[in-house]
C-alpha cells in the first residue's frame, strides 16, 4: 500500500502538523520509508474520518434506491469511514444472517466501513426480541440495535430490550414516536399543519417516549440512544436525564439543524421526513445542544428514495432526505453562529460516535491508531448539486444552496478512497482490510 | 407628439342631436326601441341619446325602457392573445330585445370587431326585430363588412393615428381629438 | 393569476374581481342562450381522484356554459387504482389536450404540486386538496353571503348588483368540525380577507392545533356564542360519520346537542342571521330540518351560485395572455 505524507494541515483545526500514513495506520513522520506520496494540504483541515451512527443503506431490497456500495462511495465522498446501516431492510436485519450478508457486502464494497446495526424486534414489529445475542456474536458483530423508522413503543418490550443488550455492552437507539399520537402525521404538528390541513406530529410523540425510555433506562442501568432528536422539548429531556447521570446520547440530523416546517408550504416532498421539519425555536435549541454537548453526536439518518416515491402527491410521498455527502457542509453552516469549531466537528461527527458504537478503528489521529482520515477545505464555496452526488437518491432537500465546506480527501484504512473530491478505488486488501 | 381636437363639446352635441332626430325618424317614433351602449364610452352615449330623443319625442322623460347597456368582453375575438379583461355588466332594459328595433352605441368604429361582438352577444339574449348601430366617430380602416347608419362625424385617419374620445361623464371633458401617426 | 390553488395567497383585489365576474356570470342563466362563448375550442379537465359528484357537475356545468369541451377523469377504475404515479397520471391526461385542469385530490397540496413542479403547463384549479383547501367553495360561499347581506336575492341574475364590495363589517360563524374542513380553512382566509370578523365554533377536539394563531375569534360553546354576538350567518359544516368513531366526540347525540343548529338555536339568533351549509347536509345531526328548511337558509343558493363563481374563476385563468395591466 501506499505511503502518504499529509503536510501543511491544521490537524483539527487546532495547528498545523504533517501526518503520515502506511500500512493502514498513522505513523510518526520520521519512520515513514522512503518515497512516500505527499500530499500538500496547506489551507485544509484534517479530521477522524467521519462516523455516522444512523444510515439506510437500502440492501437487501431495495437495490433501486441504494445499495450498500453506492451508499459506501457516498460516505467516502461525505469524508465517512464508518457508517451504521439500519436495519430495515426486506429482509429486515433481524437475524445473524442478514447482518452478515450486510456486513460482508460492506466488506467488498471497500469504501467504507460498514456496520450493520441489528433490529431489536423480529421484523421491527415491537412484538418479540430478535435475537440480539446472536447478532452481537456473528461476524458483523452487532452492537447498536434499533428499529428505527419505528418506535420500540412497548414499554415493557423496550425495558427487556434495555437490559438484555447489557450483557454484550449494547446500545438500544431509539426511534421516539409514539404511534397512536402520530397515526397518519404528515409533518410537525403546528401552525403550518393548521393551515395546510396536513394531520400532525406532535412534539409531545417525541418527548414523551424519551422521557420514557431515559427513565427506564436509568431504572434498569443501561446505555440509551436517541435518535434524530427533533424538539426543543426532547432537548430538555435529555439535558436532564444527563444531570441525572442517566447513560444516555442523543444525536441529530444537519436537516434538523437546518430546515424548517416553513418548507413544507411547497408541498414537495423532498421536505418530507420523519421525524419532520420541526420550528425555528425547535432548531435553534438543538443548535444550541450540539454547542453545549447536551446532544452528542450527528447522524445523518441518510435515506435514499428513487424518484418516484418523491415524484407524488405529499401524503403518498416516502418519509426521508439524503444527506451524507453534504452533512458536514451542512452542520459547518448551522453552527457558524456558535462556539464551534472544527474540534467540536470531529467531536460530534467522529469521535462520540466511535465511542458510543465501539467503532475502535475510527474517532483517532493518534499515532498507530488506524488512519481513517478525512481532509476538509473550508474556503471552497459551492453550490449543492444532488445529481452529482455518488449516492442513488436525489431526494436531497439542500439542492441550490451554497456551502462554504468541501470534502477534498477521505483515507480509509491507509488508502486514499477520495483524492481531489474525486472517489478512486476500493481499500486494495479486497475484504480483509483490517483485522477488528 | 401633435393632438388636434376634431370635435368640440358643441360639435358633439349638435352631431348627437341629428343621430337622436335620424333615430327617431328611421324608427318612426319611439316605440319598439332599445338604445345598448357598449362600454366603457358607449354607455353614456346611449344615455345621452336616449335623453335628446326623449327631448325630441314625446315620449315622456325618464319612461323606463330605452335605454341600456351590452357588455362584448365575452363575445371578443382577442380574449386569448390579449391582456386580460374583466367584463362590465350588461342591462337589457323593459322586457327584452325580442322585436325590438335595437340601436347600438359606441364611440368610435374602427375595425369592426367590437360591432361583430356586438351582434353575437344580441343574439344570444334574443331576436330583435332590427338592428342599427350609432356611432360619434367612423375612423374607416375597417376589417370587417360593417357599417353605421348614423355617424356623427366620418374622420379620415391613417391607422397609425389615435382617435382619443373624452366624455365628461368619464374624463371630465367633451373632445374627440387625433394625436399621433407620421408627421 | 394563473392558477387558482388556495385563498390564502388570494389577494382582496382579486377575489372581488372574481366575485364580480360571477355577478356577469349569473345573468347568463337568465338568457335566451345560456352558454358563452368565452373559451369555445378549449378543453377544461376535471381530473377528480375523489369522489365528488356534485363539485365535478358544478364545474362541468361552468365550463360548458362557456362553450369549453369538458373531459372527466374519475380515479376509479383508472390507472392510478394500478399504481400509476400522479405525475404519469396528469401528464397523460395533459397530452390528451388540456387548457386548464380542475382538480380533486384527497391528499393536501395536490393542485399545488400540478401547477409548480412544470410536470403541465396549464392552469390549475384546485377543486379540494384533502384537508386543505377549497377556494372555490369559499369564493361561492362569499358570493351568496355578499349577495344575502346586501338585500339582493341570494341567487339568480340580479341588476346592479353588489359589485366591487367585500364582505366588510359582516359576522360570520363557521361551526363544526374544522380540524377536517378544507372549506373552512378557505373560508377563514378569504371571509377575513373581505373584512368579515370570523368566529369558529367547535368542540377543542375539531380545531387544529394552533387555529388561536388565525385571524378569528374561538369558541367552544356555541349557546354562549350565540348570546353574546350578533351574527349576520352561520356556516355549519359536515361532521363525517367516520369522526364518531375517533374520539373527538363522545358521541352524535352529544354532539348534535352541543353543537348541532337545533330549531332552539335558530330562534336564538339574530332575525336576520342567514344560515349556510357546503352540503352535503346531516339533517338530525349538525344541522336541524327546520335550520335546513328555514327561510333563511342559503343551501340552494350556494349551489346556485357554485356554477357562476365557477364560471368566473374559468374565465378569469384562461383569458387574457398574461397578467393584468389595468
Amino acid at each position: 500500500m501506499t505511503d502518504y505524507l499529509i503536510t501543511g494541515a491544521d490537524v483539527l483545526g487546532r495547528g498545523r502538523a504533517d501526518i503520515a500514513i502506511s500500512d493502514g495506520a498513522f505513523v510518526d513522520p520520521d519512520l515513514l520509508g522512503p518515497d512516500p506520496e505527499v500530499i500538500d494540504a496547506t489551507g485544509l483541515i484534517a479530521l477522524p474520518g467521519l462516523v455516522d451512527m444512523h444510515t439506510h443503506l437500502r440492501e437487501p431490497g431495495k437495490e433501486d434506491a441504494e445499495t450498500v456500495l453506492t451508499g459506501s462511495r457516498s460516505a467516502a465522498a461525505g469524508g465517512y469511514t464508518c457508517v451504521h446501516a439500519m436495519a430495515n431492510t426486506a429482509p429486515v436485519a433481524d437475524t445473524a444472517g442478514v447482518v452478515e450478508q450486510v456486513h460482508r457486502l460492506g466488506r467488498s464494497a471497500g469504501f467504507t466501513e460498514v456496520v450493520p446495526i441489528g433490529a431489536v424486534t423480529i421484523g421491527l414489529e415491537g412484538r418479540q426480541l430478535a435475537e440480539l445475542g446472536a447478532m452481537a456474536r456473528s461476524e458483523a458483530r452487532v452492537r447498536i440495535f434499533s428499529d428505527d423508522g419505528i418506535c420500540v413503543s412497548d414499554p415493557l418490550l423496550m425495558r427487556r430490550a434495555l437490559e438484555y443488550v447489557k450483557t454484550f455492552d449494547g446500545v438500544i437507539a431509539q426511534h421516539a414516536q409514539e404511534p397512536r399520537l402520530t397515526e397518519g402525521a404528515q409533518m410537525n404538528e403546528g401552525v403550518v399543519s393548521a393551515e395546510l390541513g396536513l394531520p400532525g406530529w406532535p412534539a409531545v410523540a417525541e418527548e414523551s417516549i424519551i422521557a420514557r425510555d431515559v427513565l427506564l433506562a436509568e431504572h434498569v442501568g443501561s446505555r440509551l440512544h436517541i435518535c434524530h432528536v427533533s424538539t426543543a422539548g426532547s432537548v430538555d429531556i435529555v439535558r436532564w436525564a444527563k444531570s441525572r447521570g442517566v447513560q444516555v446520547t442523543a444525536e441529530v440530523t444537519p436537516h434538523h439543524l437546518m430546515l424548517t416546517d416553513e418548507l413544507v408550504r411547497t408541498f414537495d416532498p423532498v421536505y418530507k421526513v420523519n421525524p419532520p421539519l420541526r420550528t425555528q425555536r425547535d432548531v435553534t435549541a438543538l443548535r444550541e445542544a450540539l454547542a453545549d454537548g447536551t446532544i452528542d453526536v450527528i447522524g445523518t439518518d441518510h435515506a435514499p428514495h428513487t424518484a418516484e416515491h418523491k415524484c407524488s402527491e405529499w401524503s403518498a410521498a416516502a418519509m426521508g432526505m439524503v444527506g451524507m455527502e453534504t452533512a458536514l457542509p451542512i452542520v459547518v453552516e448551522a453552527m457558524r453562529d456558535y462556539d464551534f469549531d472544527f474540534g467540536d466537528i470531529a467531536r460530534v461527527m467522529s469521535q462520540a460516535p466511535a465511542r458510543i458504537t465501539g467503532a475502535t478503528g475510527h474517532g483517532s489521529l493518534e499515532t498507530g491508531a488506524s488512519a481513517n482520515l478525512v481532509l476538509i477545505d473550508p474556503n471552497a464555496p459551492h453550490t449543492i448539486v444532488p445529481a452529482d452526488h455518488a449516492t442513488k437518491g436525489r431526494n436531497n432537500p439542500f439542492a441550490g444552496l451554497e456551502v462554504a465546506t468541501a470534502i477534498t480527501d477521505t483515507f480509509f484504512y491507509g488508502h486514499r478512497v477520495l483524492a481531489d473530491g474525486e472517489l478512486t478505488t476500493p481499500h486494495p486488501a479486497g475484504a480483509s482490510w483490517t483485522e477488528q | 407628439m401633435t393632438e388636434r381636437t376634431v370635435l368640440d363639446a358643441a360639435d358633439m352635441r349638435r352631431a348627437m342631436t341629428r343621430i337622436a332626430h335620424e333615430i327617431i325618424e328611421g324608427n318612426k317614433g319611439t316605440d319598439d326601441l332599445v338604445l345598448l351602449g357598449i362600454p366603457r364610452r358607449g354607455v353614456p352615449l346611449a344615455t345621452r341619446l336616449g335623453e335628446l330623443i326623449a327631448d325630441i319625442s314625446d315620449r315622456p322623460q325618464g319612461a323606463p325602457g330605452l335605454v341600456g347597456s351590452l357588455d362584448i368582453t365575452m363575445y371578443r375575438d382577442d380574449l386569448r392573445s390579449n391582456a386580460y379583461r374583466a367584463p362590465a355588466p350588461t342591462d337589457i332594459p323593459g322586457e327584452g330585445v325580442d322585436g325590438t328595433t335595437v340601436v347600438l352605441v359606441d364611440d368610435v368604429l374602427f375595425s369592426g370587431r367590437t360591432i361583430r361582438a356586438a351582434l353575437d352577444a344580441l343574439s344570444d339574449l334574443g331576436r330583435p326585430a332590427k338592428v342599427r348601430l350609432a356611432v360619434l366617430v367612423d375612423r374607416g380602416h375597417r376589417d370587417l363588412p360593417i357599417r353605421a347608419d348614423h355617424v356623427g362625424k366620418n374622420l379620415p385617419t391613417s391607422s397609425s393615428e389615435r382617435v382619443n374620445v373624452s366624455l365628461a361623464e368619464i374624463d371630465g371633458t367633451d373632445a374627440v381629438t387625433i394625436s399621433g401617426g407620421r408627421e | 393569476m394563473k392558477h387558482l390553488l388556495d385563498t390564502a395567497s388570494l389577494t382582496r383585489e382579486d377575489a372581488v374581481a372574481i366575485l364580480d365576474i360571477a355577478e356577469e356570470m349569473a345573468q347568463v342563466g337568465e338568457r335566451e342562450v345560456k352558454k358563452l362563448p368565452v373559451l369555445r375550442g378549449r378543453t377544461v379537465v376535471n381530473l377528480f381522484f375523489e369522489d365528488s359528484t356534485r363539485t365535478r357537475l358544478s364545474f362541468e356545468a361552468a365550463a360548458k356554459r362557456l362553450s369549453a369541451d369538458v373531459l372527466n377523469f374519475s380515479a376509479k377504475g383508472s390507472s392510478v387504482s394500478k399504481g400509476e404515479s400522479l405525475q404519469d397520471t396528469v401528464q397523460t391526461i395533459s397530452a390528451m389536450g388540456a387548457d386548464a385542469i380542475v382538480v380533486r385530490h384527497s391528499a393536501a397540496g395536490t393542485a399545488q404540486r400540478l401547477a409548480d413542479t412544470g410536470w403541465i403547463d396549464v392552469p390549475v384549479v384546485n377543486a379540494g386538496d384533502g384537508t386543505h383547501e377549497h377556494p372555490t367553495q369559499a369564493l361561492l360561499d362569499a358570493f351568496t353571503l355578499r349577495r344575502a347581506l346586501g338585500g339582493f336575492p341570494a341567487s339568480g341574475a340580479v341588476k346592479d348588483g353588489p359589485r366591487g364590495k367585500g364582505l366588510d363589517g359582516a359576522t360570520v360563524a363557521i361551526v363544526g368540525d374544522i380540524l377536517h374542513s378544507r372549506v373552512a380553512r378557505s373560508n377563514v382566509h378569504l371571509l377575513d380577507r373581505l373584512g368579515a370578523d370570523v368566529h369558529l365554533i367547535a368542540p377543542p377536539t375539531l380545531l387544529p392545533w394552533g387555529a388561536e394563531t388565525w385571524p378569528v375569534t374561538i369558541h367552544y360553546d356555541l349557546d354562549e356564542a350565540i348570546a353574546g354576538q350578533d351574527f349576520d350567518a352561520v356556516m355549519m359544516l359536515r361532521v363525517q360519520h367516520e369522526r364518531m368513531h375517533e374520539s373527538f366526540f363522545p358521541n352524535a347525540r352529544e354532539y348534535a346537542r352541543l353543537w348541532g343548529l337545533s330549531e332552539a338555536r335558530l330562534r336564538a339568533l339574530p332575525e336576520s342571521a342567514f344560515i349556510m351549509h357546503p352540503g352535503p347536509m346531516n339533517r338530525g345531526f349538525e344541522i336541524s330540518a327546520a335550520a335546513a328548511d328555514s327561510p333563511r337558509a342559503l343551501v340552494l343558493d350556494q349551489v346556485e351560485n357554485g356554477v357562476s363563481v365557477r364560471m368566473a374563476v374559468l374565465y378569469r385563468l384562461l383569458t387574457g395572455q398574461e397578467e393584468t395591466i389595468d
